[in-house]
């Protein structure tokens, strides 16, 4: 196997509350190569989001190693994990999360921006994207002006705009009817089969069948690890 | 390089408002009320500014009008004797300056350079039909360069009318518009009881709103006034003059009604008025005198203005402390309400200070826009005021920019807490956030 995009190396993630310490991932050790189309699976409560929120960035582990793309980031202070998130990370959330003041070619800037890109470069690169998700005319619609899977499709659109190393996935078609469902997987399909490296989290069993490899977590750790031989 | 980043970093400002302005429009109403309490503070405090300014200035210019190097003496019927007038009808009152005072302040005060003395008769003067209630005043050749007050037209008596007592006068500058609406008053004469005057003078009009000598009582109806050389006046009116009140005569006898004594160096101006204080109470028994320092005036107008000044400023302080607080509040609303758009911002890249940027621009927006408001309507008003009430006002050009200023300052500082409160947000969180 190459050199992994994503590597967790004996991470614990616990959280205090109140006067018990609850562990949420106990020793989680996992590689994830570049171009891998991943399904991390599991009942409720076994540490799905936690993982997903470190692999996102958005938390740090109580020890143990994270490495994205050869950076360790339990290293890194607030402002670098940021920066980290906007430029190696996408991320499609359940409930789509636009921002419903802004339209639609704005709703994918938005990362853009906060890599310090010039408007007209930004500007080029949203519309190209609103194209590849089909979006092309609805450029100025805002978001409740659309439909779930439509919203879905401009959240994915969001998620490449940085060209990401890992498009994180958190129960992306969780919201949706099943014909914009399935939409929504083939142009996962259609991603992972342009290289990107894909990560989802679901606990929907044949959502997690379109993956190649499926991890199965329970209780914090890993139970299974599964490749689909193609 | 650096122009680069400089249009970097104004692209990035320019986008940030603009956010900013629309998520406050997408808020109207609230962001409009959030405002009024910034506008409220500013533009009062800048329109009473302004009128308080054009009070003080014209209190100042009507002070100027008297002279600063002056110091005006003046009779005043005593109280006391009113009483008595009262009872005994045949009585003559007799108090007053007198010639006497003249001459000893020139023998012993140093420093003073000219005397006006004056005599100040009410009297009705008349051009065939027309009246007017005016102060007839015997003075001296010099009284227009001592009191500031020019001659518009034709000229001022001279000492040869003064020592020929000749019956000429110079009218105050209304009071001949109004006894000659249709023509030309030089040469033309007026009459007063017997008398008849050949006008030789108009005199420029005083500061629009009043003539009061005393720059006291400013509301006062301004007098008109009419001079005659002082001769003229003792010759005809004599010493003794006759007041006629609902069925009782009133006589008083009264040698000068006004004098103006000018002093060399205006340095010594309070103490000289010390010296003529001092000088009048020893040789006047009763308080018939009043005496009037310009200058004293003038700082004490000062000192008032100081004073209304710091009352001003700390009404504006408070207004500002409760919009600012407005501000905090509405802001601190706005955080929570958006605590999900900022997990998303987050997520997607935006570092602490993108997001603090973000909600303080919101709140300088709502802080100078309110600031702009004021600063609109405390312009308008005083300009209303001058218009529709005649009140002079003056708007210093410091205080609109100060007040914008610091109305803008006040979102920095009121918004900073809950700016800050927002970027503090753990990210996991505020995307968990309903």
């Amino acid at each position: 196997m190459p050199q992994p995009i994503v590597s967790l190396q004996e991470v614990r993630r616990s959280y205090k509350m109140g006067d018990v310490v609850v562990e949420a991932l106990r020793g989680l050790s996992l590689d994830i190569g570049a171009g891998e189309y991943v399904a991390i699976m599991g009942p409720s409560g076994c540490g799905k989001s936690t993982l997903l929120n470190l692999l996102g960035c958005l938390d740090r582990p109580t020890s143990g190693h994270y490495l994205l793309g050869g950076t360790d980031i339990s290293s890194l202070d607030d402002d670098e994990l940021s920066d980290i998130r906007g430029r190696r990370l996408g991320f499609i959330f359940q409930s789509y999360n636009l921002i419903q003041q802004l339209n639609i070619l704005e709703n994918i800037e938005v990362p853009l921006f906060y890599q310090g890109r010039s408007e007209e470069e930004a500007r080029a690169i949203a519309i190209g994207l609103a194209k590849r998700v089909g979006l092309e005319r609805r450029l100025d619609h805002k978001p409740f002006e659309l439909s779930g899977g439509q919203q879905q499709r401009v959240a994915i659109a969001r998620a490449l705009a940085s060209d990401p190393l890992v498009i994180l996935a958190d129960e992306a078609t969780g919201n949706l009817d099943s014909t914009s469902g399935r939409e929504i997987l083939s142009l996962f399909d259609e991603l992972n089969q342009a290289g990107k490296t894909l990560i989802m989290v679901t606990h929907d069993a044949s959502v997690g069948e379109r993956a190649q490899r499926v991890v199965r977590l329970s209780d914090g750790q890993l139970e299974s690890d599964k490749r689909r031989s193609a | 390089m650096t122009a680069r980043l400089q249009s970097l970093f104004s692209s990035r400002l320019k986008r940030s408002i603009r956010l900013g302005l629309r998520s406050l429009w997408l808020h109207r109403l609230r962001s409009l009320l959030t405002m009024l309490g910034i506008v409220f503070g500013v533009c009062s405090v800048i329109a009473m500014l302004a009128i308080g300014e054009g009070a003080s200035f014209e209190a100042q210019e009507q002070i100027k009008n008297l002279g600063s190097q002056n110091i005006i003496l003046r009779s005043v019927k005593p109280p006391e004797d009113q009483k008595v007038s009262n009872n005994q009808n045949n009585f003559t009152l007799d108090y007053g300056l007198k010639y006497e005072d003249i001459s000893r302040i020139q023998a012993t005060i140093p420093g003073v350079t000219t005397i006006v003395p004056a005599r100040v008769m009410r009297e009705y003067v008349w051009n065939i039909t027309l009246r007017v209630d005016a102060e007839v005043v015997g003075t001296v050749s010099w009284y227009p360069a001592m009191r500031n007050h020019r001659v518009a037209s034709g000229r001022f008596f001279t000492e040869t009318d003064q020592l020929a007592a000749e019956n000429v006068c110079a009218l105050g500058a209304e009071m001949a518009q109004r006894l000659f609406p249709m023509e030309e008053p030089l040469g033309k004469t007026v009459r007063i009881g017997e008398q008849y005057y050949r006008v030789i003078g108009v005199m420029e009009a005083l500061t629009k709103a009043k003539t009061d000598d005393t720059g006291q009582s400013s509301t006062q109806q301004a007098v008109d006034r009419m001079f005659i050389p002082l001769e003229t006046a003792k010759r005809r009116y004599g010493e003794v003059l006759f007041k006629r009140r609902s069925g009782s005569f009133e006589r008083e006898r009264v040698a000068l009604h006004e004098v103006t004594v000018k002093v060399e160096d205006p340095e010594q101006v309070v103490a000289v008025s010390l010296a003529v204080k001092d000088l009048m109470e020893r040789n006047h028994k009763k308080k018939d005198y009043d005496v009037v320092v310009p200058l004293e005036l003038l700082r004490q107008k000062e000192k008032t203005k100081r004073i209304f000044n710091i009352v001003l400023g700390s009404i504006a302080a408070i207004s500002l402390l409760v919009g600012g607080i407005g501000i905090m509040n509405i802001m601190l609303a706005n955080v929570t309400e958006r605590t999900r758009e900022i997990g998303i911002r987050r997520a997607l890249g935006a570092k602490r200070k993108d997001i603090v940027t973000q909600f303080l621009i919101e709140a300088v927006l709502l802080s100078g826009a309110g600031g702009a408001l004021g600063v609109l309507l405390g312009v308008a008003i005083p300009f209303v005021v001058s218009s529709f009430a005649g009140m002079k006002t003056i708007i210093t050009p410091l205080s609109p920019i100060a007040a914008f200023t610091i109305s803008a300052l006040v979102g920095v500082i009121f918004g900073l807490y809950p700016a800050l409160r927002a970027a503090k947000m753990d990210p996991v969180e505020a995307l968990r956030h309903e």
